[in-house]
């Protein structure tokens, strides 16, 4: 039956504090998850104390400081620092989000930063993606088509072929929303999850592809598809303010659709 | 030190993603458990006014009587079928979502048809036997 005894390794200790400098006015406390696996050692909580007078305004500006002035060994991915790359994302006071859109202030109390929910920690922030990757691969997220492109133009898309595609182009990929959902931590192995069925219906949803029933076939599944039960926890938690529980109810509703 | 993680499936993440492919089916079942969730709703709300003002106060033999009423006795065999189906269906995914192994999720799954089955065509054994006596 169901796993109900957490597995090794996974009960976090309490770590290292490391003090704000003397003369600091506006101290904030940030609590970070640590795990290296060189020493193979349980993971810790360490606490840093960081002046929020000299540090920028978002979680990510105080990650960089700390790592820069503080601690060197803190580990964790970062790029564009403006929510367009989706490296940053990490679980920030309770809730997964791109470190880079998050503002301190939005905190309260004691800054909570742990990685993305139930993935398998590579080090410290940094969770390994390699399941998601396949299954973005899974869904053959490129265009297919049997009609030869126009010898000397792109495809054609009228307007309101191309509206059906907002709201899902503008998916980063961070996997916010697949590390926030109950049925992809038990089932991840099997159910695509909703960061990977938006972008499956991104395909379905475009005009100028020509695989839309092998692309319904594949999704067909118990599993795959049907272990969404619509708990929206995809939709709250998107730091880009999409909506994947959307997507994927219009999948189902293509389903029920192409039967009768 | 504590035990490092180790990795025994050296498959590659696709191939373990691709798995034994799309089962090619789930719609029925995710169809049929909102269709009878919201058939459900108006004769639940039925059966509960009837309960109360109806059957509350009856005799065994006014009850049965009542019972007896074709469209009474349709509404409670529909409602008998879309209850038990609902239970049936909405169980199974239960199971589906936490049963870890392959044994336990057969097991559970055809343990809950099972229960189902027959405690539905018992009660609509009853309701017939009612109706048409």
């Amino acid at each position: 039956m169901a796993e109900f005894k957490l597995p090794a390794n996974s009960t976090v200790g309490r770590g290292k504090t490391f003090k704000a400098e003397k003369g600091a006015k506006k101290v904030k406390s940030f609590k970070i998850y640590r795990w290296d696996p060189d020493t193979g050692a349980n993971p810790t909580q360490d606490t840093y104390e960081v002046d929020l007078d000299k540090c920028g305004p978002m979680v990510l500006d105080a990650l960089i400081k700390i790592k820069n002035e503080v601690d060197t060994t803190l580990t964790f991915r970062r790029s564009c620092r403006e929510g367009i790359c989706g490296s940053c994302a990490m679980n920030i006071d309770g809730l997964n989000t791109l470190a880079c859109l998050k503002p301190i202030e939005d905190v309260k109390g004691d800054c909570k930063i742990s990685p993305l929910p139930h993935l398998p920690v590579v080090k410290d922030l940094v969770p390994d993606l390699s399941q998601l990757y396949a299954q973005y691969r899974s869904i053959e997220p490129w265009l297919q088509t049997d009609t030869a492109a126009p010898p000397d133009e792109e495809r054609k898309q009228s307007k309101e072929e191309r509206a059906q595609l907002d709201g899902m182009w503008e998916c980063i990929l961070c996997f916010c929303c697949s590390t926030s959902c109950p049925s992809y931590w038990w089932n991840g192995d099997r159910y695509l999850g909703p960061a990977i069925l938006l972008q499956a219906y991104r395909w379905i949803a475009d005009s100028r592809d020509e695989a839309t029933g092998q692309r319904l076939d594949n999704l067909e599944d118990p599993f795959r598809l049907y272990r969404c039960h619509t708990i929206m926890n995809c939709t709250r938690t998107c730091p880009k303010g999409l909506n994947p529980a959307e997507a994927i109810g219009k999948i189902k509703q293509m389903m029920v659709e192409r039967q009768g | 030190m504590a035990q490092q993680p180790t990795t025994t499936i050296l498959r590659s993440p696709l191939g373990r993603v691709r798995g034994l492919g799309s089962a090619r089916g789930g719609t029925h079942h995710w169809f049929m458990q909102r269709v009878t969730a919201m058939a459900l709703l108006p004769l639940t709300i039925w059966f509960a006014i009837s309960a109360v003002t109806v059957l509350a106060h009856a005799s065994y033999e006014q009850a049965a009587l009542w019972v007896g009423l074709p469209w009474n006795a349709v509404l409670l065999l529909a409602l008998i079928f879309a209850t038990f189906h609902h239970t049936a269906a909405g169980l199974q995914v239960v199971i589906e979502d936490y049963a870890k192994s392959e044994t336990s999720k057969l097991v559970g799954i055809l343990l809950v048809k099972a229960i189902c089955w027959l405690v539905g065509l018992l009660a609509t054994l009853c309701v017939l036997g009612l109706a048409i006596d």
